[in-house]
């Protein structure tokens, strides 16, 4: 596995220079700007994380952080479809399974999309065209990437559905969304991203829209179809729990950039950025008695537009204050390891991020 | 589906009979009111007032109201007579009226220019559809493009010019300077080839005004439905783009544009008074124009009839192709 401490140095070299990694899927100094009126909106500024086959990543952070906007990225969703003058600004390397996707050509990209990688959106709802029964949806995704009849699609169909746990899919296939219940509608949505096997699966936050009692259901079935697939899977979510539940690496995102990342472990139970204490400290905890009350994360989400030169997270972390050794404050702190596998983005050094933790964090949690 | 199919037209058959209760209030009821003589006005203020009363009895105005109105009603339906003493006047079915005026049934009338009119407003339609909705897809998926710019600045004068300034110049510049194109109504069973060259300029013209609305109506959905959750699905599962569009954003995008045609096409088969004044086409708008300037009253009365009679008609037949189009309705 490539050391991602380098990746931040690596900004502005040329994409063809690097040689094709050997992780199924791998991205390298990520950045999507969005020119508006207002200025360029670094959505992503510099994302670089690796997935192998069979494991999950879990991408954190609240809205804006980008986690949504690097997902469409991979996807090739920013370019397609791209009408008017205002384009995308995307650069950067996306390896998937060999393959430069950022570099491909297009109609090449548009065919690995559905078929080598799928996605599941947040509000199945709208996702789906409410026009056309779930059956027509499935078939049309099936059919695109693979030339059979009608009725060898439908049959396809109604096994996805199945296997989704929808009852009686033979006749629910004909349904339209509308006629779904929420959780239903994911689980379709679920069957239709599967259809092809997709070997990548993106989960843009797949549980928010749903009813709690729903939200463990559609989890259970996003691991179990994971088992049976051998799919990579990145979910994407603010809610800490679901990542638990799910994640073998978390990356947690702020401002456009990676600020932590590392195996579920060690982000849940040593997490080495102020951010990171933040989000876990906001996070409700039923298996804690002792836990006095959430302790926000103060302040509101950066700018993607002027960035403040320096940490993004500055100005809303506690330990701002805390004095810092051979610091510049201008300059933007990047990833550094601080355990096997564990990289943080943070000013302090990891003992005085230790020491906080263990001594401030920990015992509040 | 059914049910919905059977409500639509219980609405419609409801719909009727109010519109024919309004149509015989704004005819008879309000010129009472406004303390008008209706016989008068039927028959015109130079007439001997032997035939004003003839027709104030045949009309039976002296009667209960309630009477005038099954009359009225019931002349629509199954033909109606009217007579005065041994003065006897026959109106079969369906009876819009009789214009003692021109001394003719008002049906017929309607009958004779109604082709003339329904080849021009669908003639039109079918050109302003096909101009409006591509020239508005294309403005959208090329928003801010120079193309854009310029077909909405095509439109906005559309929308902005009078049939009767557009109309005028194209018979200016294409009948009359450059000599393409005849100016003369040919009806349709004389000569296929004379009818189509002598509407092609009337079809231009009303599609101009009417494309130009439907190229911003197209324009402003297709931006709108192009940011739609379950386009970006469907470019998700890997379509192409011209599948996306013309599939998925279409369908949509068909919705409001069938509203509206419904509603002007009703309109327009009503008679469409500014087109064929300036074409001099036969048809019901220039019947009715006529019959304002002689005060032909009845002829009045049955255009406006047949008028609400299109919208409904055309109303029907857009709520049932709604259900077609989008399957959440037929729940409703």
């Amino acid at each position: 596995m490539t050391d991602l401490s380098k990746t931040g140095a690596a900004v502005g070299e040329p994409a063809a220079a690097t040689p094709a990694p050997s992780s199924f899927l791998e991205v390298r100094d990520l950045k999507v700007h969005f020119p508006t009126d207002d200025g360029l909106v670094k959505s992503v500024d510099g994302l670089s994380f690796q997935l192998e086959k069979g494991k999950t990543l879990g991408i954190v952070g609240e809205s804006g952080s980008g986690k949504s906007v690097t997902s469409l990225g991979i996807m090739g969703l920013h370019t397609a479809g791209q009408y008017g003058k205002r384009k995308a600004q995307i650069s950067g390397e996306i390896w998937l399974n060999g393959t430069e996707l950022l570099s491909a050509d297009p109609d090449h990209v548009r065919r690995l999309r559905g078929r080598q990688m799928a996605m599941i959106f947040q509000d199945p709802l709208s996702a789906l065209h409410p026009y056309y029964t779930i059956g027509q949806q499935i078939v049309e995704a099936y059919r695109v990437h693979h030339g059979v009849d009608k009725k060898t699609a439908k049959r396809r169909a109604v096994e996805m559905l199945d296997r989704v746990g929808i009852p009686q899919p033979d006749k629910r296939v004909d349904s339209y969304p509308h006629e779904f219940s929420g959780g239903m509608r994911q689980r379709a949505m679920i069957a239709m991203s599967l259809v092809n096997n997709p070997e990548l699966l993106i989960a843009d936050e797949p549980t928010t829209a749903l009813d709690v009692t729903v939200q463990a259901q559609i989890l259970d079935l996003i691991r179990d179809l994971q088992k049976e697939f051998g799919s990579a899977v990145i979910i994407i979510t603010h809610d800490l729990g679901v990542v638990a539940e799910l994640a073998d690496d978390i990356l947690v995102m702020y401002g456009g950039r990676c600020v932590e990342r590392g195996p579920a472990d060690k982000v849940f139970y040593e997490p080495r950025h102020p951010y990171t204490w933040g989000l876990l400290g906001s996070m409700p905890r039923l298996d804690r008695e002792q836990q006095e009350r959430l302790i926000p994360v103060k302040g509101s989400p950066p700018s993607l537009i002027n960035v403040p030169s320096g940490c993004a997270f500055n100005p809303r972390c506690p330990y701002a204050d805390v004095p810092k050794d051979n610091v510049t404050r201008t300059v933007r702190p990047e990833l550094a390891e601080v355990g096997s596998r564990h990289w943080a983005a943070c000013h302090m050094t990891p003992e005085q991020r230790e020491r906080i933790w263990t001594e401030e964090i920990a015992p509040k949690l | 589906m059914l049910a919905y199919l059977i409500r639509r037209l219980f609405a419609a058959a409801v719909m009727l009979v109010v519109i024919i209760m309004v149509v015989f209030g704004i005819f008879f009821l309000v010129p009472k009111w406004a303390g008008v003589d209706i016989a008068t006005s039927f028959v015109g203020k130079q007439a001997d007032p032997a035939a004003v009363e003839a027709v104030r009895v045949k009309l039976g105005l002296g009667d209960p109201i309630y009477v005038q109105v099954w009359e009225f009603f019931k002349g629509i339906f199954a033909g109606r007579t009217y007579s005065a003493g041994g003065d006897v006047t026959h109106c079969s079915a369906p009876c819009f009226g009789y214009s003692f005026r021109s001394e003719q049934a008002v049906w017929p009338v309607l009958t004779d220019r109604f082709p003339v009119t329904l080849g021009l407003a669908l003639g039109a339609a079918v050109l302003w559809l096909v101009l409006g909705v591509s020239a508005g897809v294309l403005s959208a998926l090329k928003r801010g493009s120079l193309w854009d710019r310029g077909a909405m600045v095509v439109a906005l004068s559309g929308v902005s010019l009078p049939i009767y300034f557009t109309g005028m110049i194209s018979l200016a510049v294409f009948a009359f300077g450059l000599k393409w194109l005849d100016a003369k109504y040919v009806p349709l069973d004389e000569s296929f080839t004379g009818w189509f060259g002598g509407m092609i300029l009337p079809w231009i013209t009303l599609a101009f005004l009417y494309a130009a609305m439907y190229a911003r109506i197209t324009r402003a959905t297709m931006l709108e439905i192009l940011g739609e959750d379950y386009i970006r699905t469907a470019r998700a599962k890997g379509l192409k783009e011209q599948v996306v569009i013309g599939k998925h954003a279409m369908r949509s995008t068909m919705t409001p544009i069938l509203t509206m045609l419904g509603m002007d096409l009703g309109a327009l088969i009503g008679g469409a008074i500014l087109t064929e004044s300036t074409f001099n086409l036969p048809g019901l708008g220039r019947a009715v124009l006529d019959a304002i300037k002689n005060q032909d009253l009845p002829i009045i009365l049955g255009v406006t009839l047949i008028t609400s009679l299109a919208v409904l008609i055309a109303n029907l037949v857009v709520d049932i192709l709604y259900a077609v189009i989008d399957p959440r309705v037929r729940l409703s």
